[in-house]
């Protein structure tokens, strides 16, 4: 009879369960991360590359000659590059602070438009009247203020109330661009249509219009790569984010930790709203974010909220959307269709490897049973044997 | 293994780098176009501007890799990003199709004397002095205006049961989907609407802004609206197809802009014909031959052109637009001729950004001076008058003294929502 029972439990797994199943890896080596990552790279391009020759004019190979040409083409290319990297490395290291926390801000958009709102009311109001250094002073101070200020309203309801941060932070986005829209139709009182170039408040050029931005990111991504590994703050952060609870046993006042790490998220967000302005005196526009705040949780959490890693993820995202804009053109593309898609894919397969970088699959024998893995007999061997 | 990889990649990534190298060195010497657009091809807007560039490169005898076009380009820093790139790059001529392009445009063509840039719809060049920089536009007016007559006669299609040439005012009541409220589109609304009424005499106008180029469900939302406050045909200076599509919906006649929409709810469409400028412009900067710092191309010249007919266009209506086209060509009709014009409202109006201070009219309220804003400095004053007296007919001179337009006054009969 048991006989019996155990055959009709196997066939009824033959009949309902998938030939494969997925099971939790331990941690792969380093070796095999980048072997991953890179197999998925090189998968993903040779795959647009074939997209791009079927439906544009040119060859399989132009594609890459594009995507190089786009980004390295010219020092001009190169340099943007460099700083469309630098802001979003401004972006990611905003977002990971609270990301480590497990405070899951997706404010970012809200706060960095923030910080371009406070940057450009003064350069529109002051711009011209009061002397440059000054006005980018108070440019600067303005625009963290604000950042903090759109940061830290969730962070202490979150402290509190414990609200869902996931949530508010998002509406604050909507709340930000009201915002932007109302200052527009309530205090510039001009005919324009759209808001026009501030008068002043432009920052210095280091050589060229980029370089101290690209610097300032590049210098706090490695602060505070030293703030989350070094600091007692980035200690406390840590704990927080694995269990609050360990964090309240070992004495971590985690109202204040949460309140003090989104003020730091807040700041450096609204800082990179003062440099979207002060960059170029550059006029507000409630799309000037670009969606980095999006785009930031995508790199800090490709480089495991490691500063460092971000240097990468960050360079290669802005890498793929600089050059696939000279793809598009030279393939003669004249929508952005098959771009997104090419954009989206190399973006899916890059996530996926943390699939199989946290998980692998195994196959079922016949009888539905789970096939040996290889290496583990001769494990219990090598044990056996001792 | 892991090795093997890695050194096969990097050796990949050698070869690339040097094709980038050869791709980025081939084709210099040779002449070399770009056009910088704000929306892709789906927007009518832009794909009336990248066939007419790809048509004209063709005929100029342009191969692929002589001309580029990019899309989806901001009217931010990015524009001059883009020019600067393609002045890098060794292009020889880069066109702009957008209004707010302008100052990224201009920004690049001071750094790059040698480089021509062109910018359709711009407002500076007269003003700017610089030698490489040229506006250009087109006297669409004149075809909205045939397009307007159309629309006319297909009102008295639909509504005079009993041909005496009337219909009641409220079916005499049309709606506009306007985009923003600038010149361009005024001049525009303005020229359609004195269309319609050199055929409907009753015939008022309600216009709404969209306070967007390209927002496909703001232009349906706005469409449907006008339709719900009783607009008997629907016309539109705006870039999707929301306003057509509503159209089609609602069974109401719609009059488009750029190019046919293909609806049964279709009348007609002007547009502008982008390539004899693009032709021109390819042509000089190859001659090494000055461009026109204003260029506007006309009814004469086939810059502005008119589609088809549609299945919802009245029938006798070729026949008439083939007569008013002929008029205004030979200039014994002008669109904006004051005697069919008033402007009591503009001149009362106490608005924070009234025009009425630049306005001086007759007794029966018809225009015999307007300072306009020709020169745009940025402050919005009128300085020119351009009122002139031609052949008898007493007329505002709509993009004589820049190519761009700027008749900006709300006149009797239109009223903004």
């Amino acid at each position: 009879m048991e006989q019996k029972d155990n055959q009709v439990t196997a066939e009824q797994k033959k009949r309902f369960e998938l030939p494969f199943h997925i099971v939790k890896r331990s941690t792969l080596p380093l070796k095999k991360k980048i072997l991953v990552y890179a197999i998925a790279l090189v998968g993903s391009l040779l795959l647009s590359s074939l997209i791009c020759w079927i439906f544009g004019d040119g060859n399989p190979l132009d594609f890459f000659a594009y995507l190089f040409k786009g980004t390295f083409g010219t020092s001009r290319k190169f340099w943007l590059l460099l700083l469309e990297t630098a802001f979003l490395l401004g972006a990611s290291v905003a977002l990971i602070p609270a990301f480590k926390m497990k405070f899951w801000n997706l404010g970012g958009n809200g706060q960095i438009l923030m910080g371009c709102l406070a940057s450009y009311a003064f350069a529109y109001k002051l711009g011209g009247k009061m002397p440059e250094w000054v006005l980018l002073l108070l440019m600067f101070v303005s625009s963290v203020a604000a950042g903090i200020l759109w940061a830290v309203i969730p962070a202490i309801f979150k402290a509190i109330f414990n609200t869902n941060e996931t949530l508010f932070t998002l509406m604050m986005n909507y709340i930000a661009e009201g915002v932007v829209l109302c200052f527009f139709a309530y205090w510039i009182h001009g005919q324009d249509v759209a808001f026009p170039k501030p008068n002043g408040g432009v920052l210095p050029a280091l050589g060229n219009n980029m370089l101290l931005t690209i610097l300032v990111f590049f210098l706090l991504a490695g602060l505070m790569f030293v703030y989350l590994k070094y600091s007692k703050h980035g200690y406390e952060i840590s704990v927080v984010g694995e269990s609050v609870n360990t964090a309240k046993y070992i004495g971590i006042d985690v109202k204040k930790v949460i309140i003090r790490t989104l003020i730091l998220s807040g700041a450096i967000a609204g800082l990179i709203g003062f440099f979207l302005i002060a960059r170029t005196s550059a006029p507000l526009d409630k799309t000037l974010h670009n969606n980095m705040g999006f785009t930031g949780i995508m790199t800090s959490w490709l480089a495991a909220f490691n500063p460092l890693f971000m240097f990468l993820t960050c360079f290669f995202i802005a890498f793929i959307n600089t050059g696939m804009s000279q793809v598009q053109t030279d393939f003669g593309f004249t929508n952005n269709a098959i771009s997104k898609i090419v954009i989206g894919l190399i973006y899916f397969f890059v996530i996926a490897c943390a699939f199989f970088i946290n998980y692998k699959i195994v196959r079922r024998d016949d009888s539905g049973q789970k096939k040996p893995l290889k290496k583990r007999p001769q494990i219990r061997q090598r044990g056996t044997n001792k | 293994m892991f090795k093997k990889i890695l050194s096969l990649s990097l050796a990949l990534l050698m070869i690339v780098g040097c094709l980038a190298v050869f791709a980025s060195c081939s084709g210099k010497g040779k002449f070399k176009a770009a056009l910088i657009c704000l929306h892709g091809d789906n927007s009518t807007y832009d794909k009336n501007f990248i066939d007419a560039f790809k048509t004209a490169c063709e005929n100029k005898g342009l191969s692929k890799k002589q001309y580029s076009i990019v899309v989806d380009v901001d009217e931010k820093e990015v524009c001059y990003d883009k020019a600067a790139q393609f002045a890098d790059d060794g292009y020889d001529i880069v066109f702009a199709d957008s209004f707010g392009h302008e100052p990224f445009m201009l920004k690049a063509a001071q750094e790059f004397p040698e480089v021509q840039f062109c910018h359709a719809t711009g407002t500076q060049a007269h003003s700017a002095n610089v030698a490489n920089y040229h506006n250009a536009f087109a006297s669409i007016y004149e075809g909205r205006y045939l397009a307007g007559v159309a629309a006319g006669l297909k009102l008295l299609e639909t509504y005079d049961t009993d041909n005496d040439g009337v219909i009641t005012d409220a079916q005499a009541k049309i709606g506009y989907v306007g985009a923003w409220p600038y010149a361009e589109v005024v001049s525009g609304y303005t020229s359609f609407f004195l269309g319609v009424r050199s055929i409907v005499a009753n015939a008022t106008m309600e216009v709404k802004y969209t306070n967007s180029w390209y927002d496909e469900t703001a232009e349906k939302q706005t469409a449907l609206a006008l339709i719900e406050d009783g607009c008997t045909l629907i016309s539109q200076h705006a870039d999707s197809m929301g306003a057509p599509t509503a159209c089609d919906e609602k069974g109401i006649p719609n009059v488009s802009y750029n190019g046919s929409t293909n609806k049964n709810t279709f009348v007609i469409a002007s547009k502008i014909n982008w390539v004899p400028y693009f032709e021109y412009a390819i042509d000089c900067a190859m001659n090494g031959k000055k461009i026109d710092a204003d260029w506007t191309g006309t009814i004469g010249t086939d810059s502005v052109q008119i589609t088809a007919l549609g299945s919802a266009a009245a029938a006798n209506t070729q026949a008439k637009l083939d007569e008013v086209k002929a008029e205004l060509v030979a200039g014994t009709r002008k669109v904006f001729d004051c005697s069919k014009f008033t402007v009591t409202g503009a001149k009362a109006d106490t608005s924070k950004f009234s025009k009425a201070a630049y306005i001086t009219m007759d007794a029966d309220g018809h225009l015999t001076a307007y300072l306009a804003d020709v020169d745009d400095d940025g402050s919005y004053t009128g300085e020119t008058n351009v009122i002139k007296t031609e052949g008898g007919i007493t007329y505002f001179a709509e993009s004589a003294l820049r190519s761009a337009p700027y008749f900006d006054i709300i006149i009797d009969g239109i009223s903004i929502k």
